[in-house]
């Protein structure tokens, strides 16, 4: 077994360059900070790619399956013999998948960034932020136990929270940073129940343990039943409300739209690459035990998985947002994945899902982000996120619209481009398992080609639009992050994940089914020609599909009046019947007690503070007469 | 002849001296006037002191220089006593003890 103790430093790195950031950035010139985080993740992202290297190729027998090792483990809390809680780092597949996604998309980031956020008054804030994030999400991959991950995953929600609200005296940014953490958190309610119902019924917080096909968790916590359904499913249920939350899967997806409040680079890192699929890392890392012993909780993230992919695609289209279209986008492909895992089963060939899902967060993390990362650059030229304010763009920033147009195809699943390879593979899997998942991300495939091109064609054809000040280019600290992801979402789909990550670790065979290949393939062409007639010159035709499709249009703008639902429900329902009775017991008894005591004293207080009066005479006066009635006291009656 | 005179005529002596120092110490108004009434009482208790001493046990001489203690740390309590005084009326331009009343409460 190869020595991985190296993998430490990982995550430390970017930790002691959010310390070192943190603590002393105001002092440093700008540029300085943000190349003392740079070239943090850049030590991190070598690593990361030595260890994916060593683990995937140069340390491995040929044919063999792989397996998870832990490379370090400290007992970091030691509560009784039997409750232990462990710190380490879990090496296998799918994490050392997701060092290299996390780590390149991070890099990318960080150098766009330096471009992106020059001049800002915060700009070592913003580095430090990003070496935090970075150093949680790394630690969340890399768990041994899920009590290590519950730790994490709430890191990563507060370094969310910051980033989104990095603009704080932007008041719809406070408000999107609150929204987005009060949403997660409600949702980790579920996920840490869950953690405590499965670790309850087995015994253990290990992942290598829990995910023993012939361990505790999988042959005997499946045996315990409660309204129907096994304890087990019910834990994983409830673990997967927490992944559905920082996912943004329906109904917690309300927070991703309004997060886009944050700097367009952080959008790429947290909301697009790396923190929102980690729900899908959450049910793949617990994958056996889902597929194992819980199969229940399974359909149930399939079919949320599935519903909310089509939901937001449909929003998706009516969004004139360019970063808000991109968030629908990011959840409708999240969407994606989870149907992927939720439909796949365990091992071989039956694991095809687990690998498409995999696959795909790979493929994604990198168009998601160049996509993000060119909104940046359009944004950065034009000052504005509104599609309206856009158009014929492709001559003022020639880079940015050739690799804008590169993410636009690779989503669309045109091939050879890598998003081709892995939506295939979640159609395949999808067909085996669900005809009616599989019609349902069939339509979705087409959306999404259609609103993608219609957002490529409203930024860079279209009208002319008339600019105060001509668009200009990004410099080359932002377009070299962007060919770079543009290289990656070209070639990323020729990886060979059928061999690397499979829901077992070893290898299987499957070649391309033409019979799903080439109808997915034309659906997405379908998509890009609508769009194409409708947004590549101004028309008058989307408005009268808009004027047909009225009602749906018009819901579908509002989005679904999700907002206005969970304002319903938090405003008229727990408001008003929970909170403000409460409110009213608080201030009522709770610190009416507190009052009255306080009432009581201060009215004592108040009739004898006479006694002190300051005159010296009236003291020695009762002093003497004191003594005098204890004289006569002692004389005549003792 | 001073066996002709009763110890109780001194007690008396020093009895009315100290019940006319607790008067003027409570009912003057005038720090100064106090002290001298202060003054009294300390006396009234040196003559008891040399009186019991000289007709309980005129071997012995405890009394007499308990009294001369006495005389000395009242000189001393002279000093510091008129010291707080003139303080009080440089801070109060008044040494009546009425209006030296700021720690009430």
């Amino acid at each position: 077994m190869a020595d991985y103790t190296y993998t430490l430093l990982i995550p430390l790195i970017p930790f002691f360059v959010f310390l070192l950031l943190g603590l002393t950035g105001h002092k440093m010139k700008p540029v300085v900070s943000g190349l003392i985080g740079t070239s943090g993740l850049g030590i991190a992202a070598i690593l990361a790619y030595t260890t994916a290297f060593k683990y995937f190729w140069a340390g491995h027998v040929a044919g063999a399956a792989y397996t998870s090792l832990k490379a370090f483990e400290i007992s970091w809390l030691h509560l009784t013999d039997k409750l232990t809680i462990h710190m380490g780092i879990l090496i296998d597949p799918i994490s050392v998948m997701m060092l290299v996604v996390i780590t390149t998309v991070s890099l990318m980031v960080h150098i766009y960034s330096i471009g992106y956020m020059k001049g800002d008054p915060g700009f070592y804030r913003f580095f430090s932020f990003l070496s935090l994030f970075s150093f949680s999400m790394l630690g969340l991959v890399l768990a041994t136990n899920i009590f290590q991950m519950y730790i994490f995953w709430e890191l990563v929600g507060v370094s969310s929270f910051l980033l989104i609200g990095y603009y704080y005296d932007k008041p719809s940014a406070v408000a999107a940073s609150k929204k987005a953490f009060i949403v997660t958190r409600f949702a980790d309610l579920g996920f840490l129940i869950g953690i405590l119902m499965l670790s309850f019924n087995t015994g253990t917080f290990d992942f290598q343990t829990l995910t023993d096909p012939h361990g505790p968790a999988i042959t005997q916590a499946a045996g315990a039943a409660f309204m129907g359904m096994s304890v087990l499913t019910w834990s994983l249920i409830f673990i997967f409300v927490g992944g559905a939350g920082k996912s943004a899967m329906f109904p917690f997806h309300i927070w991703l739209p309004d997060a886009m409040e944050g700097p367009t680079p952080v959008s790429a890192l947290i909301h697009a690459a790396t923190m929102v699929v980690a729900g899908v890392y959450l049910v793949a890392r617990l994958f056996p035990v889902f597929a194992l012993g819980a199969p229940d909780a399974l359909h149930v993230v399939a079919w949320i998985g599935g519903f909310s992919s089509l939901f937001a695609a449909v929003i998706a289209c009516t969004q004139t947002d360019i970063k808000r279209v991109l968030a629908f986008s990011t959840m409708s492909q999240i969407g994606y994945m989870m149907l992927a895992l939720g439909v796949s089963g365990f091992g071989g060939e039956e694991g095809l899902g687990f690998m498409a899902s995999n696959f795909h967060l790979f493929t994604h993390a990198m168009f998601k982000a160049l996509l993000f990362l060119g909104a940046g650059a359009v944004i950065h030229a034009v000052h504005s996120n509104e599609i309206t304010d856009m158009g014929g763009l492709r001559k003022h920033l020639p880079i940015t619209h050739i690799t804008f147009l590169i993410a636009c195809l690779t989503i669309a699943g045109i091939p050879p481009l890598s998003g081709f390879f892995s939506k295939d593979e979640i159609l395949v899997a999808a067909f085996h398992a669900n005809k009616m998942l599989f019609a349902i991300e069939y339509i979705v495939a087409g959306l999404t080609a259609f609103y993608m091109f219609r957002l490529y064609y409203g930024i860079f054809w279209g009208k002319n639009t008339h600019y105060h000040h001509t668009p200009h280019e990004a410099p080359k600290v932002m377009t070299i992050p962007l060919m770079i992801l543009a290289f990656g979402s070209v070639f990323a789909g020729f990886l060979p994940f059928k061999d690397l990550v499979t829901s077992d670790g070893k290898a299987f065979e499957s070649a391309i089914d033409y019979w799903i290949a080439v109808p997915s393939v034309l659906i997405g062409v379908v998509g890009i020609l609508i769009a194409t007639i409708m947004y590549k010159k101004e028309t008058a035709i989307p408005d009268k599909v808009a004027g047909t499709l009225k009602h749906l249009y018009k819901w579908a703008h509002r989005k679904f009046y999700m907002d206005e639902v969970y304002l319903f429900v938090t405003r008229k329902i727990i408001f008003r019947y929970i909170s403000v009775p409460l409110a009213w017991f608080d201030r009522h008894i709770v610190d009416g007690t507190m009052n009255g005591i306080a009432g009581i004293t201060q009215y004592a207080a108040y009739s004898i503070k006479g006694l002190q009066s300051g005159k010296l005479q009236q003291y020695a006066f009762v002093f003497i007469s004191g003594t005098i009635i204890l004289v006569l006291i002692f004389v005549y009656l003792v | 002849m001073i066996q002709n005179i009763p110890l109780s005529y001194y007690l008396v002596i020093s009895t009315l001296m100290f019940f006319i120092g607790i008067y003027g110490f409570l009912t003057r108004r005038n720090l100064i006037t106090m002290l001298m009434s202060v003054e009294l009482i300390l006396n009234s208790v040196n003559i008891n002191f040399v009186a019991f001493n000289r007709y309980l046990y005129p071997q012995q001489l405890e009394g007499h220089f308990f009294m001369l203690i006495v005389i000395a740390v009242a000189a001393a309590e002279a000093a510091v006593a008129i010291a707080i005084i003139i303080n009080i009326y440089r801070n109060f331009k008044s040494i009546d003890v009425e209006n030296v009343d700021e720690m009430k409460y």
